[in-house]
């Protein structure tokens, strides 16, 4: 497509508003969440989605994350995204947890070693993971400031509420979630049987042994995301921009799994221009993911064991 | 770059789509149809489709995506094949079967999400399930909506769900809808037969206080009067369901009524130096301003706002509805989450113990009388009793039933609410938004509903004929500053408990003396209370009714208590800061912080110690009786 068809952006004021409201809306999501759950954490992925959360929970809280973040660390994540993690931490004073499922590690239960597939792999270093990390079973390591590393935490506690940065628009089976997702002891979601969610009230109350996931970002696109990391200036890894090899990152996940999209966007506005131009328009976000693409029901039946 | 189905006017050429695989609106504005250019483009509007099961819905919503040119390149032809290889007749509904559950069942199980544009601007599609199964999915979808589309069969009229969801959509406050009567080649595509059935519908939907915008006659399957007019109604010369959603209204937040904001949380961060104390929350209506007078509810408490908050921007100089705010007070008064927010100046909200409400029910087990509930509005949360059901609507038939003691799943039903504490809150036909509650029944929200209004508290017994009480094992904190008199009332309160109830224990400075010393440091005293209230809750768990009387200032330490104790009733003793003077033979009182919601709040100024005695007895007499 030649950029001389390229029509201009809309009207400045109106996309002003629609960035408002929906960053409005989150930041009631983060401050029911923070006021409903003793026990809260906020999934941290490193990727766009996830640090666009972060930052609205600096905005929820006036400049404050009152909430650890926890990061599953596969082993197997882009060096930079962990680099990127550790500075953010350290310049904005995060209180940063990260787990890992450390047996299926050592024993080489991974695609990667060549012992598993890659649906196996991801329900090994990620579902399991995080569901043991949430639940306490697993080590958790947490970012010390005054040593500036990382030790193990002493708070083994479960997480009763945890936040997600899933958007609605990710792939089908996120279309079906609500703001606040009750999940089962076995991190399970059902379905077909969810709570109803209306009049901005939420599903805050949960039975013993239960945790509930709280979506923010629900409402928000892809393409909302880069104007809002655009307008408020959020510092994102530099592997979502060319670096003058043609390609950049569109979603970020651990290596072996996740390819570059051929790219010359080598900032976030590039980034914003690409996607308005509608070169990405059939192409699904995550399609340089692999994982997806062995899963018939995309990421519902990964998603159901409490996969992000 | 997929071509467009070539209807509404719009001119078959190629198109950009943008991320969610939806033409830019300007192209198609250009490509010449009526109205529209890029700086008009309104925000997304929510719609929601909904009617009985089977009568079309998902047709409606896979044939609006084709017409407007809303579907990703291939999508069509990909479900096409699909059903040529698995030998199924194609049908549009099936494009919105975004999961394998949905497929399997063939019924839309939720409130799936589906973007497409027009010229006028973009629409977020809030599918919603016509099966009776999956009620709560509907109201989810249509509570998020700005307008519906209310979807019935020709051939089978008003069904069961027609109803209901006419009726829920009225409840739920969505007031911009159409009808569409889809299938009218069925019943031959006549006038006549689609007048007469205009004619019932429009009344029914009148009864209910419903006025559709149109009414409009529909064949789904071939897309008549959708993007394009019918050739085979050319009869019909109202709007098509295309034009009648563009003519809908976004609706704006309600800026111009009275300032209402329930608070979410007060704010204190230390780290950093960080000394704001920040009152937070969502403002549901109004505007708030710099120096504006506010005043908090239930507790009455008033101040003036010192500064608008904000991170990575200027502090606003105002805010409004639909923002999320924060604000400081110009003096440290004591408010906390479940308070409701207004300006001095303005309409005031109602609070009340005792409430008329209308009430939809989606729990399995039916909302009874007798049985308590958690209720929820706005950021407020206490326990309620259904006192009476006044009467019961069929949402299906809406006929009136008097004489029940429960509410079934999707009935809906007007009943009287009596409430532990005093919430704050706005009639329905005054402010929407402040009226409507929700109700939880063993940790699921399983009903919502709108407060009608509020009634008088239910005369339990006249005051002070109750002489004596049988006590029930809980703990009765009496709280309140330095002479408000306190120990008088603990000690009134035990000489006339009834033998015949739970064994009285009271905590007060005379009977715990040296064993936990009482100094003037904060921090002491704070300490002395918990372990005061460790003890009384130890005492409880033994079976007696624990009557505290000590000074309890820190707020957060009696809420502590409160969590220890299996049933805790907090007595709030205050009086006029010259009575208090007077007492206790000071001018200043040690700092206090009142409770936000106490059980029971006394003015010992104006009460007799035998008055506020009676008060406290008849309050236990009736929680007594309740549990």
């Amino acid at each position: 497509m030649s950029t001389t068809t390229l029509a201009a952006p809309p009207s400045r004021a109106s996309r002003i508003d629609h960035l408002d409201a929906l960053e409005h809306r989150s930041v009631h999501l983060l401050r029911e969440a923070y006021a409903s759950f003793p026990q809260l954490a906020m999934l941290w992925s490193i990727g766009k989605d996830s640090t666009v959360l972060l930052w609205l929970a600096r905005k929820a809280f006036f400049g404050h994350v009152p909430m650890p973040l926890v990061h599953i660390d596969t082993s197997y994540k882009i060096p930079e995204m962990i680099q990127y993690r550790d500075r953010l931490a350290a310049e904005w004073r995060l209180t940063v947890i990260y787990g890992q499922n450390e047996e299926a590690l050592a024993a080489k239960q991974t695609f990667p070693d060549g012992n598993v597939d890659r649906l196996t792999c991801c329900g090994n270093l990620k579902t399991e993971a995080l569901r043991r990390t949430l639940s306490g079973e697993g080590k958790r390591y947490r970012f010390d400031h005054k040593l500036g590393k990382y030790v193990v935490d002493t708070n083994r506690e479960p997480y009763t509420g945890v936040i997600v940065g899933a958007r609605a628009d990710e792939e089908g089976s996120r279309s079906k979630e609500r703001y606040f997702s009750p999940r089962s002891g076995e991190n399970n979601w059902n379905i077909a049987d969810q709570p109803p969610e209306f009049w901005n009230q939420y599903a805050t109350e949960f039975a013993p042994g239960t945790h509930v996931r709280i979506h923010p970002l629900l409402d928000w696109t892809e393409l909302d995301i880069w104007e809002y990391i655009e307008r408020e200036r959020i510092p994102t890894v530099a592997l979502y921009y060319d670096q003058g090899k043609g390609e950049r990152y569109r979603s970020l996940g651990c290596w072996p799994c996740t390819k570059a999209v051929t790219s010359d966007a080598k900032n976030v506005q590039e980034i914003i221009v690409e996607l308005k131009s509608g070169r990405f328009a059939n192409i699904a976000e995550r399609s340089g993911r692999a994982q997806d693409k062995d899963d018939g029901g995309g990421l519902e039946s990964l998603r159901r064991d409490g996969y992000m | 770059m997929s071509a467009l189905t070539g209807s509404a006017g719009i001119a078959v050429r190629p198109l950009r789509l943008d991320e969610e695989g939806l033409p830019f609106p300007e192209d198609i504005a250009s490509s010449g149809t009526a109205g529209g250019n890029a700086a008009e483009v309104e925000a997304r509007m929510g719609i929601v489709i909904v009617g009985h099961v089977d009568h079309g819905k998902s047709t409606i919503i896979g044939r609006l995506l084709a017409d407007t040119g809303s579907l990703p390149e291939g999508k069509l032809e990909q479900i096409k094949d699909l059903c040529a290889r698995t030998a199924k007749p194609f049908e549009y509904a099936f494009l919105l079967d975004a999961l394998k559950d949905e497929r399997a069942q063939g019924i839309t199980i939720d409130a799936a999400r589906v973007f497409f544009r027009t010229p006028k601007r973009r629409y977020l599609i809030l599918d919603a399930p016509g099966h009776v199964e999956f009620l709560k999915n509907m109201v989810t979808g249509a509570a998020r909506a700005e307008a519906a589309l209310l979807v019935l069969d020709a051939g089978e009229g008003i069904q069961e769900n027609t109803r209901r969801h006419a009726y829920l959509l009225s409840m739920l406050g969505v007031r911009q809808i159409a009808v569409v009567v889809n299938k009218m080649d069925l019943v031959g595509s006549r006038q006549e037969d689609f007048d007469a059935f205009a004619r019932d519908l429009g009344g029914f939907l009148g009864s209910i206080g419903l006025e559709p915008a149109a009414i409009i006659p529909v064949i789904g399957r071939e897309g008549d009067n959708l993007a394009t007019r019918s050739a085979t109604m050319s009869w019909y010369t109202g709007p098509t369901v295309l034009e009648v959603l563009d003519a809908f209204r976004s609706q704006g937040e309600a800026v111009d009524g009275p300032f209402r904001m329930p608070v979410q949380a007060v704010f204190k961060f230390t780290n950093d130096g960080d000394d704001r104390r920040i009152v937070a929350g969502t403002i549901d209506s109004g505007r708030l301003r710099v120096g504006d007078e506010v005043v908090f509810h239930p507790s009455g408490k008033r101040t003036r706002v010192k500064s608008l908050e904000a991170f990575n921007r200027v502090a606003p100089s105002v805010v409004g509805a639909g923002e999320s705010a924060g604000f400081t007070l110009a003096q440290q008064i004591y408010v906390q989450r479940g308070e409701l927010a207004t300006l001095a100046h303005e309409p005031q909200p109602v609070t009340a113990t005792r409430i008329r409400t209308s009430i939809f029910w989606l729990g399995t087990r039916p909302l009874e009388v007798g049985r308590n509930y958690t209720l929820k509005l706005g950021t407020a949360r206490v326990s309620v009793h259904l006192e009476h059901i006044e009467r019961v609507l069929d949402a299906s038939t809406l006929d009136a039933v008097t004489d029940r003691t429960a509410v079934l799943r999707n009935e809906v039903a007007e009943c009287v609410l009596k409430l532990r504490q005093p919430i704050a809150f706005d009639r329905a036909t005054d402010i929407a938004a402040t009226s409507r509650f929700v109700l939880v029944d063993n940790f699921n929200i399983s009903g919502g509903g709108v407060v009608r209004e509020a009634l008088a508290t239910a005369p339990t017994r006249a005051a002070g004929s109750a002489t004596r009480v049988a006590l029930r094992a809980g703990v009765l904190w009496l709280t309140g500053p330095k002479g408000a008199g306190k120990s008088a009332l603990a000690r009134w309160i035990a000489a006339h408990a009834d033998a015949s109830g739970a064994k009285v224990e009271l905590l007060d400075d005379d009977t715990l003396g040296e064993l936990f010393p009482a100094s003037g440091a904060r921090g002491d005293v704070a300490l002395r209370v918990r372990r005061i209230a460790w003890l009384a809750s130890r005492l409880e768990a033994h079976g007696a009714a624990v009557v505290v009387a000590v000074d309890s200032p820190d707020d957060d330490v009696r809420r502590a208590a409160r969590d220890q104790a299996a049933n805790f009733v907090e007595i709030h003793l205050h009086a006029s800061p010259d009575v208090l003077a007077q007492r206790i033979g000071a001018a200043e009182s040690p700092p206090y912080e009142a409770p936000v919601q106490p059980e029971l709040a006394l003015d010992t100024g104006r009460l007799t110690l035998e008055e506020s005695g009676a008060q406290v007895l008849a309050w236990l007499d009736e929680w007594s009786s309740q549990s």
